[in-house]
Formats: structure tokens, C-alpha cells, sequence
């Protein structure tokens, strides 16, 4: 019903702007040959503005996709369907919660006739956003949340899952498996996020030929970690796994290596941002491996993309952000090639796309599950007195390629 | 039983982490009548003041030790004067509501100023490594935070119990009335007894940022612990805050080790059974019902 009446509104503000031309001779000719919804291309962020991925994520990617949309405009010119006056940015808090973030996703479809959502890190209200986008038939573009049901069972056609998920972050533990670390403890937060961690790196170190000794399930939020770090230690592992985020991520990691257990086991952490380094201090998770979906300083093209980035946020940008900017960019390319920006154009532009920016590598967009493959990498936590300028905290030890990243195709998935 | 010694031992150094924290809002009920929500915003900014310190004017642990109470004995004088002493003579829920709103205030403003993701703090000096006590290992950070605490308690306690100063602060907490009537100007006492609580607040704060995350939420979960423990060990007892801390430190670390997940709720079970039993608390008087 809504597609029909937007479609409706995309025919006359058309028709209005080839009347509008007709009148004056010589005007910009391409914003004419696009034929945009009510005129306009309107890009919803919706993420977490004021919590815990604030600052992985938050703010700075508004910033991000400013970036694609002037790299757009810088590579497409005169040529450009979209005008910078038809382009806006409109951006709500989605406190991590399902149900507010249902409610934002429905108002910026309805109010702020956005065209996109992306971001909308936190599973829960990733897959809460998803049903609206299926309901409404509108884009949306997940980049924070690492569930693996947005392209299992909650997949649907007007959903993208473009930066990680947790499967990819258990292959890079087949790497250290490798390495020799063979038996494995996992701590874990007992809700969604931590029990799909548990899943993924059971599957991951299993198929690698690893162990997993033990999984402790631990209370979410917790800040006294000491007991299950002796528990964890008991078995004598040599991995601890931590599958924790934000705060309990942090209290897990100091008590961790106040408790000798660094001396006899490494760990492995399962989520982590480039801003979890910086706020704990990268001394106190020297040593740690984990699987990062990219890298500021892995090569000359990323380092020239956050030095942009440093100078508009004053701050080295996270996988996050990197990815918000490459989503954004290849909508606005989707949209210029397909002369439109209606959402069933958008997705059979995006389907089965190869493509290669600052953030996916040897990337893909794969038809058969929404889920954007590419190259990832196996990261190990430079010791503190490696560290030659801040922020520069990662040692790249492997890159994982991207059909070997990502699993295949969900057969739960049926778009 | 080696497992069952090393939890009791992580479930002390815990626990008198816990009663140092908990006798501050201990004493603060006492004095006042005021039920302190605030108490986990306290003890937060008591841990980024620290890790404030130690950034821009490279203060380290130990002198933070010193200097941060100092400063939020301070602030929990100007609190106490420009708020909480207007609502003294209003109902119980009056400053109830005003210190929750108050806790909001500060947590959004550490947010705004600080972002989410926490602030770094190092360990201290001379406390990383390990002590070796019979067959455990316990760190030697959580050795020095137990005996730290044990210590303050036992200090404000001998103060509370065996001083004039003491004295004076009991019977004006206790028997205002009578107290008034025996020229103790009482509401001169009011005031520097709430900031010492929130000095106390302050100083957990301090020992809490080397091994726990310096962030705006880290008080938040913890206020309804400290809650638990003040009304297990009695509301506005001094003793009945440092046992039950450590009672419920013992609990936690007893839970984590056999019941996993189920460890924070067994916290709330031994205060549901501690209320049906003793109704005022374990050492509260019967007044506190």
C-alpha cells in the first residue's frame, strides 16, 4: 500500500520537475533523469546515540556516511543522479531497545520518508528493525549487530547484514587453534548476544580441531568476575575465550590479568572495537587475539580514509564507522545506476554486486541471504611498548578470505 | 576444597570492598533518615575523579587515595546544603526522589564528558603479581582492597563507638531530641556526617578503578547490591552494613562458584529470608521497621 502511494508521489514530483524544467530552459538536466521518490533521498542512521556503542558507533557514523556522500558526489560530479539538495541525513536514538527502535524505524519510513535505515547496532533491535523494513518494503542496512538471524531465519529482501556476524568473529579462533592453543574455557553473558558467541566459537575451535573445556555462563550486567575466572582456569585451558561487550568486557579483562590466570593461559576475546582498546589502555589486553572485520592502519588506503575521519572527529574510526561509510556510498552508486531510488531497483542493483572499497575487500553481496562477505582478519593487541602513535594498537597477523570469513548461505533463509 | 578456599578468600576481598561502600550509605541513613540513591553515582565519580587525576595532573593511585574523598567530602557538603537538607523535614520519599534524579544528573553528565566506553586507570605500584596463602593464590591488588577496607571499617567504627565526636554524631543521629536537649547543636552534625558518606562513596570508588571498568554506569548495578546490603545488615547500622558486606561477598563469590549464573539472585534470596526472619535487619534496631 505504502510502496503504491510513494510510487504515486515519485510519478508526480517527476512530472512536477519535468514541468518545473520545461519552464526554464537549461536547467540541470540530470536530477531529471532519475526519478526519485518524493524527490528526495533520504538516509535514516538509527543507532545507539547515548549508551554503550556510542562510541563505536553512535555520532561518528553520521560523520561517515557525510564522507561517502561527498566521495559520491566527487566521483559522479555534474553526472550525479541525486543532487546535494535531494540528499538528507536524518538520525534517531534507538537506546538498544527492540521496541524503541521499532518505533524510530516506523517513523523515519512514514514521517521522515527515509528511503534507507542503517546501522542499529545491539541484535535485539536490529531484528526488530528488520521486520518493519519487511513490512514496509524499505531498504535497510544492518552494520552493528552481529546476529546471525538477520540472514537465517529473520532474513528478508529488504535486508542487507554488511560488516560481521558472530560466525565470523569465531573463525578468526580456528587461527589460534593453529597457533597451539588447543583447549579452550569460554565466559560467556547469559542472554541472545553471549550464547550465540558460545555457539559460533564452539563450532569455530571444534572444526579446527580445538577443545572446549568448559563454557561458564555468568550473570548480564556483572561486574565481579574473580570466581568465574579461577573456574575458567580450573581445566587448565590454553585459551580463555571472553564473549562480553562494553563494561563487562573491561571488568572481565582487568580481573583477568590481575589474576595470574595471563600467566598460564592467552585470551581470546570474541567482540571487540578498536575503542575497547583505547578506553581499557592497550596494555591491558597486550597479547589478546580476536577477528576484526578492518583495520585503520592496515594499509595506505584505510590510513587515508581515518585521517579524514580524524580530522572531522578527532578520534581513529572504528570497523563500525568504516562500514557505515561503505554501506552509504554503494546505496548512493546502486541508486546511480539504477536511475531510481525505489527499494526493488536498490536491491536487484545490490544482489549478487562484487564489490571493492575502503571497508569490503574482495566483497560480495550475496543474493541468496542478504549476507555482504569479505575479507577479515585475525588481530593480535600490540604490547605497549610497540605502539608508535595512539590508536595504533593492532597487529594484523592474518587475513581470513572472505568465503572462508563468512559460512554459507543459511538454508533457514528463504527470500 | 582447594576450589571452596579460593572462593571464600576472592569472596572476602569482595566483601570488604562491598562494606566499605555500604557503611557510607549506612551512615548516611543513620544520620539523616536519608535513603541515598545517589550512593552509586558517588562511588562512580570517586573512580573517574580518580582516573581524571591520574590523566591530566598524573596523580597515581595513592595519593588519589587521599585526595578524592577529600574532594568529595567537599562535594557531598555543597549536595547536602543546597539539596538535600531542604527536604529533611518532608517525607522519607522526598530525598529519595531527589537523589535518584540527582544520580540520573551525574551519570548523564560523566556521559557527556567522558563518552561510554570508560576511562583507562593502571594498577597501581608494588600491588600486581600474586600472594600465596596456603594452597590459594589470591592477587595481591584484592589482598590490599580487603585489608584496606577491613581497616576503614574498623577505624570509623572505634571512632563512631569509643570518641567524643562520636558519641556527639550517635545520640544526634539517634535521640535528636534528647540530644537537642542537652545543647548539642544537632543539625551542626547533619551536614559533614553526609559528606563524610560520600567521601566513603568516593573512596570505594578509588579502590574500584584498578580492577573494575572506570565508566558513567559502573554505580548504577552496584547501588542495588549496596541496597541489598544495608538492609540485610540493618538499615543505618554501622556493624550490620560491614558484616552483611561481607556476608553478601561470601554469597557472590559462592554463588559464581557453584550456581553460575543464579549468583546476583542468590543475593536477593538471602535479603528476602534475612527480612522474613528479622524484619529490621540483622543488626538493625527495631525502630528501622
Amino acid at each position: 500500500m505504502a510502496s503504491t502511494r510513494r510510487g504515486l508521489l515519485g510519478v508526480t514530483g517527476f512530472a512536477a520537475s519535468a514541468l518545473l524544467l520545461a519552464g526554464c530552459a537549461g536547467g540541470p538536466a540530470p536530477a531529471a533523469e532519475s526519478e526519485l521518490s518524493d524527490d528526495k533521498v533520504v538516509i535514516g542512521l538509527l543507532n545507539d546515540q547515548s549508551g554503550v556503542y556510542k562510541d563505536l558507533s553512535g555520532p561518528n557514523s553520521e560523520v561517515a556516511i557525510e564522507m561517502a556522500i561527498e566521495d559520491y558526489f566527487a566521483e559522479y560530479g555534474d553526472e550525479a543522479v541525486v543532487t546535494e539538495e535531494q540528499l538528507e541525513i536524518v538520525t534517531a536514538d534507538t537506546q538498544n531497545k527492540p521496541d524503541v527502535a521499532n518505533t524510530q524505524a516506523q517513523q523515519m519510513y512514514d514521517r521522515s520518508n527515509a528511503d534507507i535505515i542503517l546501522d542499529v547496532p545491539a541484535s535485539s533491535a536490529a531484528l526488530a528493525v528488520a521486520e518493519v523494513a519487511a513490512q514496509k518494503k524499505k531498504l535497510y542496512i544492518n552494520v552493528g549487530a552481529a546476529t546471525m538471524e538477520l540472514t537465517g531465519a529473520a532474513c528478508n529482501p529488504y535486508t542487507f547484514h554488511w560488516a560481521y556476524n558472530t560466525q565470523m568473529l569465531a573463525k578468526g579462533a580456528a587461527g589460534v587453534v593453529e597457533d597451539g592453543g588447543e583447549t579452550w574455557s569460554l565466559v560467556y553473558p547469559d542472554y541472545a548476544f553471549g550464547q550465540d558467541m558460545v555457539k559460533s566459537f564452539t563450532g569455530a575451535v571444534e572444526d579446527a580441531g580445538g577443545t572446549i573445556n568448559e563454557s561458564i555462563a555468568t550473570p548480564f550486567p556483572n561486574d565481579n568476575f574473580s570466581t568465574f575466572i579461577t573456574r575458567a582456569a580450573s581445566t587448565n585451558p590454553d585459551v580463555v575465550g571472553i564473549m562480553a561487550a562494553g563494561g563487562d568486557l573491561i571488568n572481565f579483562v582487568k580481573q583477568f590479568n590481575q589474576s595470574g590466570v595471563r600467566d598460564q593461559a592467552t585470551l581470546a576475546v570474541g567482540l571487540m572495537f578498536i575503542t575497547d582498546i583505547h578506553s581499557l589502555g592497550v596494555e591491558e589486553f597486550a597479547g589478546t587475539t580476536f577477528t576484526d572485520a578492518w583495520y585503520w592502519n592496515y594499509d595506505e588506503q584505510n590510513r587515508e580514509f581515518a585521517d579524514r575521519f580524524q580530522k572531522l572527529t578527532d578520534t581513529r574510526p572504528s570497523f563500525a564507522h568504516a562500514a557505515n561509510y561503505s554501506a552509504a556510498y554503494q546505496y548512493l552508486d546502486a541508486i546511480q545506476r539504477a536511475g531510481t531510488d525505489d527499494a526493488d531497483a536498490i536491491v536487484s542493483e545490490l544482489e549478487g554486486l562484487k564489490v571493492n572499497d575502503v571497508f569490503l575487500r574482495n566483497g560480495e553481496i550475496r543474493a541468496g541471504d542478504h549476507s555482504v562477505i569479505h575479507d577479515s582478519y585475525v588481530a593480535k593487541v600490540k604490547a605497549a611498548d610497540d605502539v608508535e602513535e595512539d590508536w595504533d594498537y593492532e597487529e594484523i597477523i592474518a587475513t581470513i578470505p572472505a568465503e572462508d570469513a563468512f559460512p554459507d548461505v543459511n538454508p533457514d533463509c528463504s527470500l | 576444597m582447594e576450589a571452596f578456599l579460593q572462593y571464600t578468600v576472592q569472596g572476602l576481598a569482595a566483601g570488604g570492598f562491598y562494606a566499605l561502600a555500604a557503611l557510607g550509605l549506612a551512615v548516611i541513613f543513620g544520620a539523616l533518615g536519608v535513603v541515598n540513591f545517589a550512593h552509586g553515582s558517588f562511588y562512580m565519580l570517586g573512580a573517574v575523579t580518580a582516573a581524571v587525576l591520574l590523566d591530566v595532573l598524573d596523580i597515581h593511585f595513592w595519593a588519589s587515595l587521599v585526595i578524592v574523598p577529600i574532594l568529595m567530602f567537599i562535594f557531598g557538603v555543597i549536595v547536602e546544603l543546597l539539596l538535600v537538607q531542604w527536604l529533611l523535614k518532608l517525607d522519607i520519599l522526598y530525598n529519595f526522589l531527589l537523589t535518584f534524579g540527582l544520580s540520573l544528573v551525574l551519570v548523564d553528565l560523566v556521559k557527556r564528558q567522558y563518552g561510554v566506553s570508560g576511562l583507562p586507570y593502571e594498577q597501581p605500584a608494588g600491588l600486581d603479581g600474586l600472594i600465596r596463602l596456603g594452597s590459594v593464590e589470591i592477587p595481591a591488588y584484592q589482598l590490599f582492597v580487603f585489608l584496606f577496607s577491613l581497616a576503614v571499617c574498623l577505624i570509623v567504627w572505634l571512632v563512631l563507638a569509643k570518641t567524643r565526636v562520636g558519641m556527639i554524631v550517635r545520640a544526634a543521629t539517634e535521640e535528636p531530641e534528647r540530644a537537642r536537649a542537652l545543647g548539642i547543636n544537632v543539625s551542626a552534625w547533619v551536614t559533614p556526617v553526609f559528606g563524610f558518606g560520600v567521601a566513603l562513596a568516593g573512596l570505594a570508588g578509588v579502590l574500584a578503578a584498578p580492577f573494575r571498568a572506570v565508566t558513567a554506569t559502573m554505580g548504577s548495578n552496584f547501588v542495588i547490591i549496596l541496597f541489598a546490603i544495608v538492609v540485610i545488615g540493618g538499615l543505618g547500622s554501622v556493624l550490620g552494613a560491614v558484616v552483611a558486606g561481607f556476608l553478601v561477598g561470601l554469597v557472590e563469590a559462592y554463588g559464581q562458584g557453584y550456581a553460575g549464573t543464579f549468583s546476583q539472585v542468590l543475593i536477593f534470596v538471602l535479603m528476602a529470608v534475612v527480612i522474613m526472619v528479622r524484619p529490621a535487619g540483622l543488626f538493625g534496631r527495631k525502630e528501622a521497621v
